[in-house]
């Protein structure tokens, strides 16, 4: 019997998403896993800690499993509650403080709610200079939010990034991993307003 | 491992395979710049300082990870090679945000340093402004203070906490220019993993991270070190005192890598600890009590009272009128008087010292067995043991730099089988944990024995050659089966069985424990029992493998050696021995005591009995540290006279009728031999407070009163005397372990010393199997106290707290005591986490926090005893180990009710 402190967060989802990969890893290294981390920026020290002492544990998910761990939580709760965390880490031996260091390498992951459309706005070089900045800032009056805020129905999240890789498309939003290219404030302010009579 | 030969800056050197650049050059006394690199911890060649040319290699590489190859040619410090690492400092200068002026490494700066070897150019260095310490992950601390401004992100810290200590603490967050140090979602560093070991701090190369209270109280270059060993436990750290020459106080602790037994690792303790010495409450003259009331007096009023009443009293009533108390935390030397003046000036064999309540079952129990009562194995030797078998010991809270070791060899793969009825850091990391119930050791192991002969498993040839009455031991453990002992222990009876394979199986074996073995009433029966464990397997008499009693306090080792025990003499030279006693007569030319003599727990009985009338108390407290403490007390309240040597108002000196002020640690010379037969020095590096003198000086004095002259020049002459009488410290002085302690038995001046014991033979030619019967606790649960309480020790204080709860670090950490229970039982009992309880015994209560968790096995109850005002000892039982008279600490029934 394992003792479990109370908490206000349904941890069966996470329980869930260990046991399917722990079933992965039984069942020989399984494709998605070790596809979920090709082209990550795999140099990074955290990464490459996270692994080293997730494999140590003896656990029989291992630190490799981190980042695909971390988006199927992220996918189940929306963001990454803390208790979760501290549970994946229970159970794989990955300590919390090599999951921080990997979550904030990231800009991909949440330590808080967020709302459930996500719209990222780059303000790289290139968009900058195609006026990137007037989309910015549509963004930001259409939802009434700051940079890295969400609103208060917790239907928008909205942030701005360095660059999102696609430059050729400048200035460039994308909303809930679909890219918007050759934006324009007006354009931009469409797009959200189709979102929001979509959510009623 | 080959000898590899390579040139470097064109001079010709041989290393080994596997040597890195670095480490060769090192070994060469040829000094390669590097950041990043701690030989504690895996190379990663982050920091790009230790760049060297390596020809044939098209660019240059980084030494600290860089394997030497035959014939390899390097150039170290080329004007190339300068202007690359020129180029590195600069950019780390650039966003180094601090200024040495100010900063309290100034002096002991790795980046200092190096910017003036490479002449950094002001400019650069003036770029930098300065800027006010932001708040992170430290603050709040009272241990450690983190400044990111300083810090050149070279992961030190953050892998030493994670590679040696395993602590897990500190992570790298963010990216790019923004990355910092700080711990899991930025929490205080006191609410996260970390164990405050300053491992950290220790590691850094810069004044990014430091000691809080240390800030402000000398520069590095103000401070003088002065090398000791730690006062806590039985590792025996070496550390350097860093004393701020002008204001005379110890400023910070630290310790140098690469010395014995600790490489630059400290626990909480050592690094944290040492504030006691200057506290404000220390005792400064000597007092004696008129009317009820301490008042001061002079040394020469004090010590002529003394010597005139315990003379007085041995006088009229004989030898068993009057006890001497030494302790385990003083000196080899102040032991070796103490028992000396007891059967001298004394004329008593009532000479004892603390280790009957903890390892005298130790003593005992190895002595008969093997011819030897100490841990058999050196401390070097535990990173290669392949299979630990630890029993009643928390290695990583109580020993923690042996538990570093152990850490090591679990990094390289080593099993681990523990038995604990608790989840220690150990046990929870165990391929075996055995979470039997407390008092039940011996079922255990005599199942384990029964199951290893019956497979087999056992070295027939080893028992056959080197031990003897085999077969009557045999004979007794067929009555113990596997099924019966899971039932008796609680445990599943296929974990018992795994458990005795791995051990018996192991290349090598070694057997860890500590007092959840020695604190019961079978406490010596015990520890024969683990003796014939490892005889039966041919587990001993080898490097890393042998039978293992890691010894608590910081000299309970040598003072159980100098014969602060009624029965033995130094180096446990028997008393019932006339040629003995014959030796000892001559050489202090006296009439040998005719009384028995006994023990501590005796003395306490006999104070009671009226029986015992003078007690002369050095340096301990019997009313925090005994069981029973209302027992203790009104016992003690009936003797005539009481001396008391203390460096604090204790509650034991409270009852004294003389209390004489003694030196801490850092204010005499002497020698502390630890839990691995090392014989080591501790030195003066502060002035004592007020008049407080150096033990040993009063113990003299003493004498000399009660009319035994005893005089020496310095603790030297003191350790010299007592090795010429003592075969196994015979060619051991104060000159020869200047820089390294020197392992017991050493009989000759030119004798290296013993790493590991009972090689080909054992001490007492063969190895003696007991016969031991499992007997249940002398306290069992009923009705009213269903529940089994074990007392023990954390990792953040020390005995009865006097010391360590002194030290600001430790007090935040840790300051009340507490009780930890099963979440079952606290479900039962309606009992929340934090909730105030009632702990209540046969013999007292007390309320305390409630911890409540799974640490513990359901019926079972744990609680520290380090806290003056909450003394855990109200509740424990004076049961005592047949032998030893050991208190049965481990095991007493008790009832706990919502408060
Ligand atoms: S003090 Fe020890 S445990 Fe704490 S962060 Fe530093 S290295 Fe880690
Ligand atoms: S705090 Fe010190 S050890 Fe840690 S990364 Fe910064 S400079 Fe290195
Ligand atoms: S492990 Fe023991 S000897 Fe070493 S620093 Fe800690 S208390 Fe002192
Ligand atoms: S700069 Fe915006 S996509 Fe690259
Ligand atoms: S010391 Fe070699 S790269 Fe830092």
């Amino acid at each position: 019997m394992a003792y479990k402190p109370e908490l206000d967060i349904d941890i069966s989802l996470v329980e869930a998403i260990l046991d399917r990969i722990e079933q992965a890893r039984q069942v020989s290294s399984s494709p998605e896993v070790a596809d979920a981390h090709q082209g990550r920026v795999s140099s990074s020290p955290q990464v490459a800690d996270a692994r080293r002492v997730g494999g140590a544990a003896g656990g029989k998910v291992s630190g490799d499993d981190l980042i695909p761990i971390l988006q199927e939580i992220q996918e189940a709760y929306g963001y990454l509650p803390r208790p979760v965390l501290d549970r994946v880490s229970e159970r794989t031996g990955i300590p919390a403080s090599r999951m921080y260091g990997v979550i904030t390498f990231y800009d991909q992951f949440y330590l808080e709610p967020h709302g459930k459309h996500n719209v990222r706005c780059c303000r790289g070089t290139a968009c900058h200079v195609s006026g990137g900045k007037k989309v910015i800032n549509s963004v930001k009056s259409a939802l009434g939010i700051e940079d890295g805020e969400t609103t208060g129905d917790m239907l928008f999240s909205m942030e701005t990034v360095t660059c999102l890789g696609a430059c050729a498309l400048s200035p460039v939003m994308v909303v809930d991993n679909t890219y918007h290219g050759r934006m324009s404030a007006r354009r931009a302010e469409q797009v959200l307003q189709q979102l929001k009579v979509e959510e009623g | 491992m080959a000898d590899i030969k390579v040139t470097i800056n064109g001079k010709n050197v041989t290393g080994k395979t596997g040597q890195t650049i670095l480490e060769l050059a090192k070994e060469n006394k040829i000094k390669i710049p590097h950041l990043c690199n701690d030989r504690r911890i895996k190379p990663v060649g982050a920091c790009r300082m230790c760049l060297v040319d390596v020809e044939g290699q098209r660019n240059p590489v980084t030494a600290c990870t860089f394997e030497i190859t035959p014939d390899m040619v390097i150039q170290t410090d080329t004007d190339e090679i300068r202007q690359l690492r020129k180029t590195v400092l600069e950019l780390l200068f650039y966003e180094h945000r601090g200024s040495c002026a100010t900063c309290d490494a100034n002096g002991d700066c790795k980046l200092q340093r190096y910017a003036y070897d490479y002449q950094i150019s002001e400019d650069v260095i003036k770029a930098a402004e300065t800027a006010q310490p932001k708040e992170n992950y430290s603050t709040g601390s009272e241990a450690i203070e983190y400044d990111s401004n300083k810090c050149i992100r070279c992961g030190r810290c953050v892998r030493i906490c994670e590679e040696v200590q395993m602590a897990n603490a500190l992570t790298f967050k963010g990216r790019a220019s923004n990355v910092e140090v700080s711990t899991a979602f930025d929490i205080a560093l006191i609410d996260s993993t970390c164990v405050i070991c300053g491992q950290c701090i220790s590691a850094c190369p810069t004044g990014a991270l430091y000691e809080k209270y240390s800030k402000g109280k000398g520069q590095t270059k103000e401070l003088k070190k002065v090398r000791t060993t730690c006062p806590y436990c039985g590792v025996g750290c070496q550390m350097d005192l860093n004393v701020n020459t002008t204001t005379k106080k110890i400023v910070r602790v630290t310790s140098e890598k690469s010395c014995v037994p600790n490489d630059g690792n400290l626990c909480v303790k050592g690094r944290f600890g040492f504030h006691y010495v200057h506290s404000d409450k220390r005792l400064t003259k000597p007092l004696i009590k008129e009317n009820g009331q301490f008042r001061e007096a002079e040394w020469d009023e004090a010590i002529a009272l003394v010597g005139k009443r315990l003379k007085e009293i041995r006088d009229k009533y004989g030898p068993d009128s009057i006890a001497f108390l030494s302790s385990c935390r003083c000196t080899n030397e102040e032991n070796y008087l103490m028992q000396k003046i007891a059967r001298t000036a004394g004329g008593t064999n009532n000479i004892d010292q603390c280790a009957t309540t903890c390892h005298a079952p130790t003593v005992a129990g190895l002595a008969s067995s093997f011819g030897s009562g100490a841990m058999t194995n050196s401390i070097d030797e535990v990173k290669d043991v392949q299979t630990f078998f630890i029993i009643g010991s928390n290695p990583t809270e109580a020993h923690p730099i042996i538990g570093l070791e152990m850490k090591k060899a679990l990094a390289k793969g080593a099993k681990l089988v523990v038995c604990d009825p608790r989840k220690t850091w150990v046990a929870k990391h165990a391929d075996v944990h055995i979470q039997h119930k407390p008092g039940t050791d011996n079922m255990l192991t005599n199942a384990m024995m029964n199951y290893i002969i019956e497979n087999d498993f056992h070295a027939k040839e080893f028992v056959a050659n080197r031990c003897e009455d085999f077969e009557q031991f045999r004979e007794n453990l067929k009555d113990y089966t596997i099924e019966k002992a899971a039932k008796e222990c609680g445990v599943d009876a296929d974990l018992i069985r795994k458990a005795a394979e791995m051990y018996a199986k192991g290349t090598p074996s070694s057997i860890f424990y500590t007092l959840g073995i020695t604190e019961h009433t079978c406490g010596t029966e015990n520890v024969q029992n683990l003796a014939n464990l490892a005889m039966l397997c041919g587990q001993i008499g080898k490097p890393s493998s042998g039978v293992n009693p890691l010894r608590g306090q910081n000299n309970v080792q040598g003072g159980c050696d100098m014969g602060a025990i009624y029965s033995v003499l130094p180096g446990y030279q028997k008393v019932a021995d006339p040629v003995v006693r014959e030796k000892f007569e001559k050489a202090w030319d006296i009439k040998f005591p005719t009384n028995i003599g006994g023990r501590v727990t005796d003395f306490i009985e006999q104070a009671g009995d009226g029986i015992l009338r003078g007690f002369y108390c050095l340096g301990e407290d019997p009313v925090l540290s005994e069981p029973n403490q209302a027992k203790v007390i009104e016992s003690l309240k009936k003797l005539e006279f009481i001396i008391c040597q203390e460096i604090f108002m204790s509650e034991t000196a409270k009852l004294a009728d003389v209390v004489l002020p003694a030196t801490s640690w850092a204010e005499k010379n002497g020698t502390f031999t630890n839990s691995e037969r090392r014989v080591q020095r501790i030195r003066k590096a502060v002035d004592a407070p007020g008049q407080a003198k150096p033990d040993w000086q009063i113990t003299c004095l003493i004498s000399t009163a009660m009319g035994y002259p005893m005089s020496y020049n310095n603790a030297s002459e003191v350790f010299d005397e007592m090795a010429s009488l003592t075969p196994s410290y015979g060619g051991i002085s104060f000159d020869r372990i200047d820089k390294i302690g020197l392992q017991w038995p050493c009989p000759d001046p030119d004798h290296p010393g013993t790493g590991y014991l009972h090689k080909d033979k054992f001490v007492r030619g063969k190895g003696l199997f007991h016969k031991i019967k499992f007997r249940h606790p002398a306290e069992t649960t009923d009705e009213d106290y269903p529940l089994i309480l074990s007392t023990g020790r954390t990792l953040y204080n020390y005995n009865i707290g006097n010391m360590t709860q002194k030290s600001k670090p430790i007090r935040q950490k840790q300051s009340r005591n507490f009780i930890e229970m099963h979440f079952s039982d606290a479900e039962k009992l309606g009992v929340k986490k934090g909730d105030k309880v009632n702990v209540r015994t046969r013999r007292g209560d007390i309320t305390v926090e409630a911890v409540i968790g799974d640490k513990v096995r359901p019926g079972a109850l744990w609680m520290p005893f380090h806290f003056i005002d909450q003394p855990t000892n109200k509740l424990t039982n004076d049961a005592f180990d047949n032998i030893t008279r050991t208190a049965e600490y481990k095991v007493c029934a008790a009832a706990v009710k919502k408060a």
